[in-house]
């Protein structure tokens, strides 16, 4: 579904400043892949993600998308087959206006043709963001009409991640997304997660710095440091491992301990 | 008497006239966020186009010229700031020089235009009818029927697909990059319509006036910044209907403003000063009341501190 063929990244080439931040990482998902991915501060993760969403341009290498190059495709025409979270709920929904219009916004990328951009949301529309709304469970299918910026970091994030997956992506990008809400609300927004990703077999690719939870969901986990991917472990192997093994094997692979201010190690 | 009837229809038919930038302002400044300081050069340029064409005998063509003119000089703004990556205030800055000179070409290298004596858009209108109230009213009737118009297609225009993603654009632009939305494609069509509604305002006060100078359009930008502050400081940040309703609004109150100036004898002179001071002053009302509520609380807070030490 997504390959990555040995891209790489430098910032502020040439200067003092310079930073290697991806280092010819080749990466390759199959259709379905949940992965989970761990990292110390400055690993290369959201450099990453911004490499496959077109944040900016790779300097080496290519990146494929269910088979079509999409190396120099613009971060807009990207975003028609990728969804993406951010830590931030802020982030994701446009704050004075409504849900039903930020829905809109979001069901947008179905529009294939120019013409849908000056029709309006119908009522079949509304009924279907409604229902997809209700889903949620959190009672924002009564909230339609009011605006965002009502909403609680919690309530916006489960929306963004609504209007993310409600025509499903091909690869839908998680970035800490649970990070900065509270224990209660982010398992939620993680349950709806899992449900939305499982139901529309959604290839995912979801940041963590919860080393529990880097092991538990998806199906397999990836390990960043100094802009390589120095774990990469699925399957039967993955399903035996337990969070120091994990460490073991970083310590193992990255020549260091694994250093992240914020990693929790346990619940 | 302060206001004379004839005052108050001025008021009136300037006020839509304004209203008109004021919603071109609502549309770059309070929809996209980004501050078009064009707006100068473009109203000069509306009534430039317009007066050319309404000199060249099609008097209707007028309209629809200035705002595809206005439209030309929004794309150049938009293309500098999306595509060439200059700074938004700058780009409307190098734009609105560049039109002095634009201008003056379309006015045939003149600094004032009269459209005196040739049939206009108003002189027509004069002629629909002889009655009373028509002769008296119709320099208001004109121009509000237009902006009515106006209201209502930008009212609908912000309910479709697109106007849903310019709005998106001035309100997130994290979550614009991160949707299907190109912004560079929605800043342009927003500041296209934006300057198309400036550019028929110039267009309209040129040929209610039956000709205008080069400097028309000076200070217009504080003009309808005034008329918009008011306006949202009246009306806050509803939906949108109520937003256009509240600039409009503001766009009147203002010029009724500016009439009670002209009523109370302040020399011409003075206007561009009494308009900064009302936008000065507009702008920092909500900021004063605060002052003023926090002035109360400490105060009381300062009185109930004193009675527990005694």
């Amino acid at each position: 579904m997504l390959k990555l063929n040995d891209i790489s990244k430098t910032f502020n080439s040439g200067t003092i400043n310079e930073k290697r931040a991806l280092d010819h990482v080749s990466l390759h998902l199959a259709p379905g892949d949940f992965v989970t991915i761990v990292g110390s501060n400055g690993a290369g993760k959201s450099t990453l993600f911004n490499a496959i969403a077109g944040g900016f341009y790779v300097d080496e290498g290519s990146v494929v998308l269910a088979g079509e190059d999409i190396t120099f495709k613009p971060e807009y025409r990207r975003s028609r087959e990728m969804g993406r979270l951010f830590q931030d709920p802020m982030r994701g929904t446009a704050p004075h206006m409504t849900i039903e219009e930020n829905l809109a916004l979001a069901y947008l990328r179905t529009a294939k043709k120019q013409n849908a951009f000056f029709s309006r949301t119908s009522k079949a529309e509304r009924r279907f963001f409604q229902d997809q709304l209700a889903l949620l469970d959190m009672g924002l299918e009564d909230r339609m009409k009011q605006p965002v910026g009502l909403l609680s970091g919690g309530q916006r994030q489960a929306l963004t991640l609504l209007m993310a997956t409600m025509v499903p992506p091909k690869v839908l990008l998680l970035d800490e997304h649970t990070a900065a809400l509270d224990p209660g609300t982010a398992e939620k927004v993680l349950n709806i997660t899992k449900d939305v990703v499982a139901r529309n077999k959604i290839t995912t690719l979801m940041v963590t710095h919860n080393m529990n939870q880097a092991l538990e969901l998806g199906n397999r986990t990836l390990m960043m440091d100094g802009g390589r991917i120095v774990l990469d472990v699925s399957g039967e192997e993955r399903a035996g491992m337990t969070v120091g093994g994990l460490l073991e094997r970083f310590r193992a692979g990255a020549g260091k301990d694994l250093d992240n201010d914020r990693i929790l190690l346990s619940e | 008497m302060l206001l004379s009837i004839t005052t108050i229809q001025t008021a009136l038919a300037v006020g839509a006239i304004y209203s008109l930038v004021a919603l071109a302002l609502f549309i770059s400044f309070s929809i996209l966020n980004i501050a078009d300081l064009s707006t100068d050069g473009c109203y000069t340029l509306g009534f430039a186009v317009g007066a050319t064409v309404t000199l060249a005998g099609h008097p209707f063509l007028a309209l629809p010229a200035a705002m595809a003119a206005g439209a030309c000089s929004g794309f150049v703004t938009a293309f500098l700031q999306t595509k060439l990556g200059v700074e938004s205030i700058l780009a409307g800055i190098i734009v609105n020089t560049g039109l002095y000179t634009v201008n003056l070409a379309v006015m045939g290298w003149s600094s004032n235009l009269s459209i005196y004596g040739s049939d206009s858009l108003f002189s027509l209108a004069k002629g629909l009818s002889d009655a009373e109230w028509w002769r008296n009213w119709y320099k208001v009737i004109v121009p509000a029927a237009i902006l009515l118009l106006i209201c209502l297609f930008v009212a609908f225009f912000f309910r479709t697909r697109l106007g849903l993603s310019i709005r998106a654009t001035g309100d997130n632009a994290d979550m614009i990059r991160a949707s299907s939305i190109n912004p560079a494609f929605t800043i342009t069509v927003g500041l296209c319509l934006a300057n198309s509604l400036t550019a028929l305002a110039g267009c309209l006060y040129g040929l209610l006036n039956t000709g205008c100078d080069i400097n028309l359009g000076t200070g217009m930008v504080t003009v309808a910044l005034a008329s918009l502050v008011i306006g949202e400081s009246l009306m806050g940040r509803g939906s949108i209907p109520k937003r256009i309703f509240g600039v409009v609004l503001g766009a009147c109150l203002y010029r009724l403003i500016m009439a009670v100036a002209i009523g109370a004898n302040i020399p011409t002179e003075c206007f561009k000063l009494v308009s900064a001071l009302i936008v000065a002053v507009a702008i920092a009302t909500p900021q004063g009341r605060k002052l003023i509520a926090l002035q109360r609380q400490k105060m009381a807070a300062r009185r109930k501190g004193g009675t527990q030490q005694c």
